[in-house]
């Protein structure tokens, strides 16, 4: 961003060359593009990014952004570890995820780009536009080892162009660093076609709170961006957008699920800091209060979990937000809430572990952890948001569940749902969402805190305030009356009417839809974040002709019914997972010893279905054209 | 039938409940175990303030003195080992309108709880809190806890525990926004009671350690001090409590002390040399965290609507 006044005049001059510019030859048409702005920390290359990203969806072309972000606060300036930045795939129609590699680059710097080349994320003759100012650095050493990056990426075949950014910013402002990206932003909307006075709009959007003078400036830099994209570059694109017939939103997940927070008539959150859960929190902590609800940031992780459960006893049901390190700490309380019938939503966007394991990238490494974690049998719903909009829509699901069988409901997201943006159709606020006020009418005479119906197993909750409900709640096993038992049959009999809450709630729920024909060759099953890649990847192998389909679990506790006479319909059931599972391909792994990934374990042992697995634990997301890479090898099997 | 509203105010304020009314089951805690003396005292309390048992709610932890709330004919929560604070930080959070009590011990809340009690301080949220300390762990059958004496023989240190006994009240006073420390012994019921009443009176985190016997485990620890009235120094102020005579009569060392004076609340605190029982602080200008943190907008679906929808308007492409 800038914060300096614009040169004089500056502006009309650019207004002069657009305009010749105007009939130049016609951009070449594209199905979809995947783009990336990548600097060092605190260039603008995510401002630069997420605007990118607006501007598309207001063109009405699908986006998918993704967050490009080093794991450290302030890495070092020009380090190969320490990309910042935005990615952003672009598509003529409504786009799921953030697809293969990257067809085109704008660096800052070439270390940065380094980075990016190292961990396979650019396409083989990736469009490269490189910050060219590097090349007469005073250090000889930056200019070394720039020419050097520059001749390799050259030589490896991607197509480099060297764009003097610096030195053409400089011409309109005094310190580049602040403004290249509009610079930048300016050049992409050149490039892909995008309406100027549209980037002009987003601009004001973004900055809207600040003085016309910086507003001014920035739209300063875009034109100037545009203008010698104009003049100097010998490429365009334009992807065709299809027009949105509803009026959209565009977030990330952890902004959809504070959004569901928000809406679910939840009215306290109790959290405490943890990567890459807490940008969640954050956001609740500024709006929250002015809906009357409040985020309780507590001194720990047990902390903010008790202190959830609390509240929830005493009233309305509650959430906390943590990830992985976080959820485990929380294990013992949970355990709580479930024995003591206390309704609880916790959420998980899960991170690459065991132990702290990758902090700010995605892995679905916590679903067993999820369903079987706490000691003893525990059983708590478990719930996956499979994109951006259903983390907002889970999260209200998830209070109600909670509230109707007075049970801990567990909804797992990950890092690549937290920081990816998706637009998706706006919510029409119900008033259904909302929890009804807390029953404080009397108890009648005789009626029991756990009188657990002999179908269901769920029993009335009483709340404190509420005449003749006096008893005390307790995580040791307890009667009818919430006595502590020491008969063996109590024991035995409120283990199960514990249990059968969740059966209850399983026979509520639908099948899943299956994703293409009902029968065929292989099934591929997914949850969580991977449902756009998987079904990307399911249709170009349809579209070839291949029988595959998938289906998707929203529900991994209870699973949804149906499911095993879907997996019967084909010849091979796989999963595709981003958690740990043994290659068969390794020396000393064969049947007898091969760990599996989380889902295909719960549907073998669950179904007795023969269902294979593939996973990766690179902290990505998996790539669509990976996973067609994995189902046509195994439909060659 | 037709009545007001005034009508059923003035019934309710005119039932007059007993002490059965506030009691529940038959405690099962040993013969002598201090225990019942607090128990005794919280029960009279709750009817001598007339409290409403729906309106009530007893939170502890585990151990013995966590069993506490099954004996009340009150709302209870008998909860997991260390966390009975932020439990009933939680319901007092959602619940301005309860009235709520901790019964926490000494490995409860100065072992496997600590980090919640420091920070239970600094919160100062109305809460009356009770540490029932008989410096062992007894549930599980002695063993040394934090605040066992250095040298006490238990299952876990046969030839002595190793470490000085951790100070609760020392503890208590160095953490920001402490507004209520006193110390109570099992053994003095009049005094007892009335320091459980200031605490209770008190608006804030009032924290109230009370020592007390253990006959299973540690049937010595207070027995010198029982027989020596001398050794138990009791505090007392216009501002704080006032002594009775008959309290005056037997127990002759009294020390007239200001509780507002916190670095003299931390000298007597430390003593080693005598039992100091009363109020060593209150401070009733610290504001309680609930008060704080309340969300001053009147919740309802209008509200929840126009916020939400505000928030969607930023988001819409």
């Amino acid at each position: 961003m800038s914060s300096q006044k614009p040169m004089k005049n500056a502006g009309k001059r650019i207004e002069k060359i657009v305009d010749k510019n105007a009939a130049k030859t016609a951009a070449t048409p594209l199905k979809e593009h995947i783009v990336e702005i990548i600097s060092d920390s605190g260039e603008g290359a995510q401002r630069c990014g997420q605007s990118l990203g607006s501007i598309a969806a207001r063109m009405g072309n699908g986006i998918w952004t993704t967050e490009i972000i080093p794991a450290e606060i302030r890495p070092p300036a020009r380090s190969v570890a320490g990309a910042s930045g935005n990615r952003i795939r672009i598509g003529s129609t409504y786009i799921t995820n953030g697809g293969d590699e990257t067809d085109l680059v704008v660096a800052f710097n070439e270390q940065v780009l380094l980075g990016r080349v190292r961990a396979g994320e650019l396409k083989p003759g990736c469009i490269i536009l490189l910050e060219s100012m590097w090349r007469k650095h005073t250090d000889i050493n930056v200019s070394m080892a720039y020419v050097q990056t520059h001749d390799r990426l050259v030589s490896a075949g991607y197509r480099v162009y060297e764009i003097p950014m610096e030195q053409e910013c400089l011409r309109l402002v005094a310190n580049a660093r602040q403004g290249k990206n509009m610079f930048a932003l300016g050049m992409l909307c050149y490039i892909y076609s995008f309406d100027l006075q549209m980037a002009r709009d987003q601009i004001a959007l973004t900055f809207g709170k600040k003085a016309q003078s910086i507003i001014a400036a920035n739209v300063t830099l875009l034109e100037a961006g545009h203008q010698w994209a104009a003049a100097n570059l010998d490429f365009s694109y334009s992807i065709p957008a299809t027009p949105v017939q509803q009026v959209q939103i565009a977030t990330n997940g952890n902004t959809a699920l504070a959004l569901g927070v928000m809406a679910s008539g939840m009215e306290l959150c109790a959290m405490y800091p943890i990567t890459p859960a807490t940008s969640a929190s954050h956001y609740l902590s500024d709006v929250f209060e002015k809906v009357g609800g409040m985020v309780h940031q507590a001194e720990d992780e047990i902390a903010a979990c008790a202190f959830a459960i609390g509240a929830s006893y005493a009233s309305k049901c509650t959430v906390t937000i943590t990830s992985g390190p976080g959820y485990s700490l929380k294990q013992e309380a949970i355990g709580l809430a479930v024995m003591a019938e206390i309704p609880l939503v916790v959420v998980n966007v899960q991170r690459g572990g065991p132990s702290t394991g990758q902090p700010t990238k995605a892995e679905q490494g916590d679903l067993m952890t999820a369903i079987f974690g706490s000691h003893g049998d525990a059983p708590k719903v478990v719930m996956a948001p499979a994109t951006i909009e259903d983390c907002f829509y889970s999260i209200i699901t998830a209070r109600k569940i909670a509230e109707s069988f007075n049970t801990v409901v567990v909804v797992l997201t990950d890092a690549a749902l937290a920081t990816s943006q998706q637009p998706f159709a706006r919510p029409q606020f119900n008033e259904a969402w909302l929890a009804p006020p807390i029953d404080q009418s009397a108890i009648p005479e005789g009626a029991k805190p756990y009188d657990w119906d002999a179908t269901t197993g769920v029993a009335r909750r009483f709340i404190p305030g509420q005449p003749g409900g006096m008893h005390t709640v307790t995580g040791l096993a307890h009667d009818r009356q919430s006595h502590v038992a020491y008969d063996p049959e109590i024991n035995q009999e409120g283990l199960r009417a514990r249990s059968l809450k969740i059966a209850a709630l399983q026979k509520t729920l639908m099948p899943p839809d299956v994703f293409g024909d009902a029968e065929g060759d292989l099934l591929v099953v997914g949850w969580g974040s991977s449902k756009g890649a998987i079904e990307e990847a399911v249709e170009l192998l349809r579209a070839d002709g291949r029988k595959v389909s998938s289906i998707h679990l929203r529900f991994l506790q209870p699973m949804q019914p149906g499911i095993k006479e879907i997996m019967q319909r084909f010849k091979q059931v796989m999963t595709i997972e981003t958690n740990w599972s043994d290659d068969p391909e390794d020396e000393i792994i064969d049947a007898s010893n091969r760990r599996y990934s989380s889902l295909a374990i719960l549907l073998r042992s669950r179904y007795l279905v023969d269902v294979d697995c593939w996973s990766e634990v690179k902290g990505q997301p998996i790539k669509p054209s990976t996973i067609c890479r994995v189902l046509l090898a195994k439909l060659k099997k | 039938m037709k009545f007001s509203a005034t009508e059923c105010l003035l019934e309710l304020y005119e039932e007059k409940l007993e002490l059965e009314d506030y009691q529940s089951g038959v405690p099962r805690w040993c013969n002598g175990c201090g225990d019942n003396a607090i128990l005794t005292a919280i029960q009279r309390l709750c009817r001598d303030e007339g409290l409403r048992p729906e309106k009530t709610v007893f939170v502890s932890g585990i151990g013995c003195s966590s069993r506490f709330p099954h004996y009340m004919k009150t709302y209870g929560f008998h909860g997991i080992h260390g966390r009975a604070f932020p439990v009933a930080e939680g319901v007092k959070m959602a619940r301005p309108d309860l009235t709520v009590f901790v019964n926490t011990g000494d490995g409860d809340c100065c072992s496997i709880g600590a980090a919640h009690w420091i920070h239970a301080i600094r919160y100062n949220m109305n809460l009356t809190v009770f540490l029932h300390d008989n410096q062992i762990y007894g549930l599980t059958k002695k063993q040394a806890s934090p605040t066992s004496p250095i040298g006490t023989r238990s299952n876990t240190t046969p030839r002595g525990s190793y470490l000085d006994a951790l100070n609760p009240l020392t503890v208590t006073l160095g953490v920001a926004n402490a507004s209520f420390v006193a110390q109570a012994v099992d053994w003095i019921p009049e005094s007892l009671f009335e320091i459980v009443k200031a605490a209770y009176h008190h608006k804030g985190f009032s924290f109230v350690r009370i020592l007390q016997r253990c006959p299973e485990w540690l049937p010595k620890l207070h027995e010198a001090d029982m027989q020596e009235p001398d050794s138990v120094q009791l505090l007392h102020h216009e501002n704080a409590l006032q002594l009775s005579p008959g309290l005056s009569k037997v127990y002759k060392n009294q020390l007239r002390h200001d509780p507002l004076d916190m670095n003299r609340a931390r000298e007597i605190a430390s003593s080693t040399d005598v039992v100091p029982v009363g109020i060593l602080y209150q401070n009733r200008e610290i504001p309680c965290y609930e008060d704080t943190r309340r969300s001053t907008v009147l919740r309802t679906s209008d509200t929840v609507r126009k916020g939400f929808e505000a928030e969607l308007d930023k988001y819409s492409v």
